[in-house]
């Protein structure tokens, strides 16, 4: 039972995506660094839970009651700054000095420098475990936020992933949203996933996690899903597969694996401009 | 402050949950986070007191150490409980990333510390997690050595806005410190005077080094005793003063020679003051099972040994000569 998600606002965070998208392009060219493939293949899905699902007010970040997002792939930065800058946590211009010495937006989120950033990360594996750790607190403070965690597929190689997946499971945790960016590829090879019929979903399922799995593309989809999702983590954990491409949105960028964190020349960047120029419209 | 040895010995491991149960009243906001090993580190009793702010985490120190992040993050003060090996090291970079790095106000019981483990061996006995967590940045350690000593640590981190690492330990150790005892951030205990030799000690080891200053002094060698319960930040002044003013010092710890309380009291005289220091400690080594004090006898590390360190030392250096 799909719940149905209106034309509008599909097109409304379409436009987000794409925001999110030109931002992220522009920040690492700018830098001449940064991990450009895993924030394309994430930014649809955090233009849906920026600028549709998350129950937050960037006017103020340390809000009590707000919903968490864990940004535990913490190395697509730049499309987390992007959607942070369009969801007006901070200036996007505080973009152009992403990775710089004294900067606000380091290569990893850090909460104590970063508005609207709920946890530091980038030693993969680690945002799981923390994101039940502020559900737990939500329930034991009688707060109804939801905690969302962001995951790439290679990172659920991490132990740790499994230690808070089977606690989360054995105490049936509320309101903890686990989302896995399915691009199948990791930083040197294509992700180390075992063969066979819904693999990921029988291993979540068997601790006792809900799953659902989505394109993590196509807006209304995905909108859909997650709304779903929410509804699900009334009662206990759920797990979000979506299925992504690394890259997404720039042809020469898709699949390739060396796009985990290649340098954005001049001529990529103009060539990468113009082709999200024609899916999304100048801005 | 200190009178005699012969007050009954109390573990300190009892103390910490006792003082955990003390606070649990009044803070609301105390959560205890326990790695199955509640009934050897006593926050069993926390556990049966306050069981809706009490956390079986199960056989995964990661995971535990992260879910206090997370809970720190909404204004909780966790606890996190296990033994210290696991803690420094199986948890180690999630205390490093999701704690430290992040700033979060999270209390690490670092039980079992040292060698004292119910003869489990070197499996389970704790040598250099002082020396991981002092060169952790935004972490503190401290060090306590009797009961009382540890339940003023304890309080001490309550309110402390950031992460503090606590050692507690397994078997009873001689009362030194009074009930009302306080300890401070940065702060040592001089126990006893003298300015022939220091003896700069932390954790369990004090009781031994006070009883050896006190032998010392029956010999004609006044020995300066300082309690440096407080390893990071440490007392620089106090250890300072002791290198100008004794001229030669000794350090003992229960916990490796590396990088511990050892480590540190070097690290502040070789900048300012330099001067001789003996470290007593294990010699970078893994310990084994066995009666506690029959191994701390083979180490090297009873009364008797830090006596004849700190003579040779007074013969050797002594300022005061």
């Amino acid at each position: 039972m799909k719940i149905k998600i209106s034309i509008d606002e599909i097109q409304a965070v379409k436009e987000k995506a794409g925001r999110i998208r030109r931002l992220s392009l522009k920040t690492c060219h700018h830098a001449g660094c940064g991990h450009l493939g895993g924030s394309f293949s994430e930014a649809d899905i955090l233009a849906c839970l920026y600028f549709s699902q998350l129950h937050i007010d960037p006017s103020r970040p340390a809000l009590a009651e707000r919903d968490r997002f864990i940004l535990s792939k913490g190395h697509s930065t730049p499309g987390y700054y992007a959607a942070l800058a369009a969801a007006g946590y901070f200036d996007e211009s505080v973009l152009e000095t992403f990775d710089e010495a004294g900067s606000p937006l380091q290569g990893h989120p850090d909460r104590m420098k970063t508005p609207g950033v709920d946890m530091s990360t980038g030693s993969l594996g680690q945002g799981l475990s923390v994101g039940a750790g502020m559900a737990l607190a939500g329930q034991m403070k009688v707060l109804d936020y939801y905690v969302y965690v962001l995951m790439g597929d290679g990172e659920i190689q991490e132990g740790q992933v499994w230690e808070a997946v089977n606690f989360a499971g054995f105490r049936q945790i509320r309101r903890l949203i686990g989302i896995v960016d399915c691009n199948n590829l990791q930083l040197s090879a294509k992700t180390l996933s075992p063969a066979g019929e819904r693999t990921l979903e029988r291993r979540f399922e068997a601790f006792g996690w809900k799953t659902l799995r989505c394109s993590g593309h196509e807006i209304g989809e995905l909108l859909s899903t997650l709304r779903e999702a929410r509804n699900l983590a009334a009662d206990g954990p759920v797990m979000v597969l979506a299925d992504t491409v690394k890259g997404k949105g720039v042809s020469f960028m898709e699949n390739q694996i060396e796009w985990h964190s290649k340098i954005v020349s001049d001529r990529d960047y103009e060539k990468a401009r113009a082709e999200l120029e024609e899916v999304y419209g100048a801005q | 402050m200190h009178s005699k040895i012969e007050i009954p010995a109390i573990a300190p491991r009892q103390a910490f949950g006792e003082v955990l149960l003390e606070l649990g009243e009044n803070r609301q906001d105390l959560i205890v986070l326990d790695g199955d090993v509640c009934t050897s580190t006593r926050t069993d009793m926390f556990r049966d007191r306050y069981p809706e702010r009490f956390i079986q985490a199960g056989i995964a120190e990661a995971n535990m150490a992260g879910m206090a992040a997370g809970l720190a993050s909404c204004g909780f003060k966790p606890v996190v409980s296990t033994f210290a090996v696991f803690l420094a090291k199986r948890a180690l970079d999630q205390i490093r990333v999701s704690i430290a790095h992040a700033e979060l106000p999270v209390i690490l019981n670092g039980a079992y510390a040292g060698l004292p483990t119910g003869n489990s061996g070197a499996t389970h006995s704790s040598v250099s997690d002082m020396a991981v967590m002092r060169s952790m940045p935004h972490m503190t350690v401290l060090d306590p050595a009797d009961a009382e000593d540890t339940k003023a640590a304890v309080r001490l981190a309550m309110n402390h806005d950031g992460p503090v690492y606590i050692r507690t330990v397994r078997c009873p150790v001689p009362q030194i410190f009074s009930e009302g005892h306080t300890m401070e951030f940065g702060r040592s205990e001089r126990l006893l005077e003298g300015d022939d030799v220091a003896i700069i000690s932390s954790g369990m080891m004090t009781p031994k080094a006070l009883e050896a200053g006190l032998a010392l002094k029956k010999q004609g060698i006044g020995a300066r005793v300082i309690h440096m319960g407080s390893v990071k930040p440490i007392d620089r002044e106090a250890v300072l003063a002791a290198a100008r003013e004794c001229g030669a010092i000794v350090t003992v710890e229960n916990h490796s020679v590396i990088g511990g309380l050892g480590g540190a009291v070097s690290e502040v005289v070789t900048s300012q003051s330099p001067c001789p220091v003996r470290r007593l400690g294990f010699d970078d080594r893994f310990l084994e099972s066995g009666n506690d004090e029959i191994l701390f006898s083979r180490y090297g590390m009873n009364t008797e040994n830090i006596i004849e360190a700190a003579k040779e030392m007074y013969r050797e250096y002594s300022s005061s000569k």
